[in-house]
């Protein structure tokens, strides 16, 4: 070899540039697929946020409510005949109303859940009685999704849902300042109804905290015990194989499975109460376990050899070494994986399906034993709902639930990049 | 506690260089190692000297580093690594089933090839064994067993300013003279130091050896090393493995200036290895 080599032929040359060619298609073939993903992600989003924040305003209407006293007992206000009352304020407020079937569809313009915010107000305050008062009351959906420009209004009048009368009523109501829209702390605090705007995810917000607590106080110590054996002292034979396989499988396991199981088991064998808490965070523990077990398993093996050896090295006994250094340098990664496990039990569904989370249930769920629903669940049965003003609510959960799934990765890399120990 | 304290000092007769014999603190005969179904070490006989350094040399996969680590059991942590033979400290069999492998590690220490502080901070590295072994009744003992071991490391003046730093922040050799200050924190009986300067630079690598030399004047050292010339310095006693057998042991004057084996001729004057 000697002169000019074969590195500045031209053939060389040619070469080098086909290799480079080979490199920007791949390059702009990655580039094409995250744009693609991304384009998906913020078309999904954006329509769910565009559908869903409308459910975070409601529609408020003033009238004048006479609270007369043949109408409520004040030493029992809970028996008021508040339905009674909001007719005759509604009356008065349009007096030339006068045909039944008229009448009928003014009331339609106020919730049918109104007399029960009257009565809270009368039980809160019983000096009300025998008063007159201006009283906001929530909106019929209609009137709501309305004047929140979810329905149109310049359309034939029988595709819509008010008709020009009950048009006319809302506005003559807007022109008096007595329509406005306030944030919605009900569809928060709330539990579900039949009414969409009276129905909140405050039942299945805290079903979801119960099942997921029960989930977390029994997978964490569970998961990780089970881990810790199977890979600091659990012996390598046939036996060991065969669990270490069958764990890998559980966790690939469709999730429904484990529904039918929690079925099986929990409420037909313990017999503990159907669409509960406790046996949803019980049914969600079991399909948890997998994924923390393999994630605390990876996290344990990689902690370096070195130090296991340089604890073993001055005396510590095999549990000295796991708790007072394998143990510690694993932590983020077991933080990560129950935290990522945890968003799944999360939003999953299918299994609380079959275990009868899925009814419809209006007081918030107190304790574990209580009747509950879930997140995902709740979002499920507002997809079912034919109402046009539980479609908004049902976007609305979404944009809550994947709120929660985003602050728990979060967390989940935040604790991994926090306490990650670099050798 | 103190299974193996009431036995005889070890015998005087044991094989060994010939002249002035110290006495032997451990002693291994036909020692078999095997990894699954390799064979890593094949009937080795020999003695390490009390209070001297003896210094293992061989090409690398001879078997000198497992057999360091039969010294302490540290190849029970070995999957599938098998030994037979007998190892005894102070004429005790550490292979005994009712000889209690924690102890063992508390009396013979070691020191790994790559230095390995926990990443604790500097104070708790070395206070770590004192601790779990509960040899301080206070805080102010602890202190001063820290202290001690730090500057018989030769590492107290370098850090005394910063105990609370971690130890992984140390450079290469303040680590490793970390880490033998953690293995002398318990008072070990004997201290194996498995290539202790292969990852430092000379003058770090001297540090080192100037304390190997110091501490052999409390401690019965064995030493694995790549580096003759570190074998020659450091070592009173030299053993000579070649492909999982003991060539050639003996004084290390006698084995680097007059070694009985072509093999062990050959190796030392850079002919092979």
């Amino acid at each position: 070899m000697t002169g000019a080599g074969w590195q500045v032929s031209k053939h060389s040359a040619r070469r080098l540039k086909k290799r480079y060619r080979r490199e920007r298609w791949l390059k702009a073939l990655g580039v094409l697929a995250i744009t693609v993903a991304l384009g998906v992600l913020v078309l999904l989003l954006g329509s769910v946020i565009a559908r869903g924040y409308p459910a975070f305003v409601k529609t408020e209407i003033a009238l004048e409510v006479n609270f007369k006293a043949e109408l409520i007992d004040p030493g029992q206000p809970g028996g008021g005949r508040y339905g009674r009352i909001i007719r005759n304020a509604l009356f008065a407020a349009f007096p030339d109303v006068r045909e039944r079937a008229e009448r009928r569809r003014l009331l339609k313009l106020i919730s049918r859940g109104a007399r029960f915010e009257l009565r809270r107000m009368v039980e809160s305050d019983p000096e009300l009685v025998g008063t007159v008062k201006k009283v906001w009351l929530t909106a019929s959906s209609d009137v709501d999704m309305l004047t929140k420009g979810s329905l149109p209004r310049d359309v034939p009048q029988d595709e819509r849902r008010l008709s020009d009368r009950q048009l006319t009523w809302l506005d003559s109501l807007d022109a008096a300042e007595n329509v406005r829209t306030r944030f919605n702390w009900q569809f928060f605090f709330g539990s579900d109804s039949r009414e969409p705007e009276l129905a909140g995810i405050g039942g299945a917000l805290a079903g979801s905290f119960w099942t997921l607590a029960i989930t977390l106080i029994l997978a964490f110590p569970l998961g990780v015990g089970a881990a810790i054996y199977l890979q600091e002292f659990a012996p390598k034979n046939r036996l060991t194989d065969f669990i270490e396989v069958n764990i890998n499988n559980l966790a690939a396991v469709p999730s429904i499975v484990f529904g039918l199981l929690g079925l099986a088991i929990f409420i037909q064998l313990f017999e503990l109460p159907r669409s509960t808490a406790i046996v949803g965070g019980l049914t969600l523990m079991l399909m948890t376990l997998p994924t923390i077990i393999i994630a605390t398993r990876a996290a344990l093996a990689a902690v370096p050899p070195s130090i296991r050896e340089a604890a073993h090295g001055v005396g510590a006994s095999p549990l000295q070494v796991v708790t007072h250094h394998v143990l510690p340098l694993a932590m983020p990664g077991i933080m990560t994986g129950t935290i990522i496990g945890m968003a799944r039990a999360l939003g999953e569904t299918a299994p609380l399906l079959m275990i009868g989370m899925v009814a419809f249930i209006v007081d918030i769920p107190a304790a574990p034993f209580d009747s509950a629903t879930a997140l995902p669940v709740q979002i499920f049965l507002w997809a079912d709902s034919p109402e046009r003003g539980f479609t908004e609510k049902m976007s609305a959960a979404i944009i809550v639930l994947l709120a929660f799934l985003i602050i728990m990765n979060a967390l989940a890399v935040y604790l991994r990049r926090r306490f990650e120990i670099r050798w | 506690m103190a299974m193996t304290m009431t036995t005889m000092a070890a015998t005087e007769t044991a094989s060994g260089p010939a002249g002035h014999v110290p006495p032997s603190k451990m002693e291994v005969s036909g020692l078999d190692v095997f990894y699954g179904a390799n064979q890593a070490l094949f009937d080795v006989d020999m003695n390490v000297a009390e209070n001297r350094v003896s210094a293992l040399i061989g090409p690398s996969g001879c078997g000198k580093s497992t057999f360091l680590r039969c010294l302490n059991r540290m190849n029970d942590i070995i999957e599938g690594c098998k030994v037979s033979g007998n190892v005894l400290l102070d004429g005790n069999d550490i292979y005994a089933r009712e000889l209690d492998v924690v102890q063992l590690r508390a009396r013979v220490g070691m020191v790994f090839q790559k230095p390995n502080p926990f990443p604790k901070s500097i104070y708790d590295n070395v206070a770590y064994g004192p601790r779990i072994h509960g040899l301080a009744e206070n805080a102010g003992e602890l202190d001063e067993i820290v202290e001690n071991s730090l500057r018989r490391a030769g590492l107290f003046e370098e850090v005394a300013e910063r105990m609370s730093a971690s130890g992984t922040s140390l450079s290469g050799g303040q680590q490793q003279r970390l880490c033998i200050a953690r293995a002398i924190a318990i008072s070990p009986e004997v201290i194996l130091m498995d290539e202790p300067c292969s990852a430092l630079d000379p003058i770090a690598t001297a540090k080192v050896e100037e304390l190997i030399d110091a501490l052999k004047q409390d401690f019965t050292i064995a030493i694995v090393t790549h580096n003759m010339q570190q074998a020659a310095r450091v070592s009173q006693y030299t053993a000579f493995f070649h492909l999982g057998k003991l060539v050639e042991f003996g004084e290390t004057e006698a084995i680097f200036t007059n070694p009985e084996e072509k093999r062990t001729q050959d190796y030392i004057t850079g002919r092979f290895g």
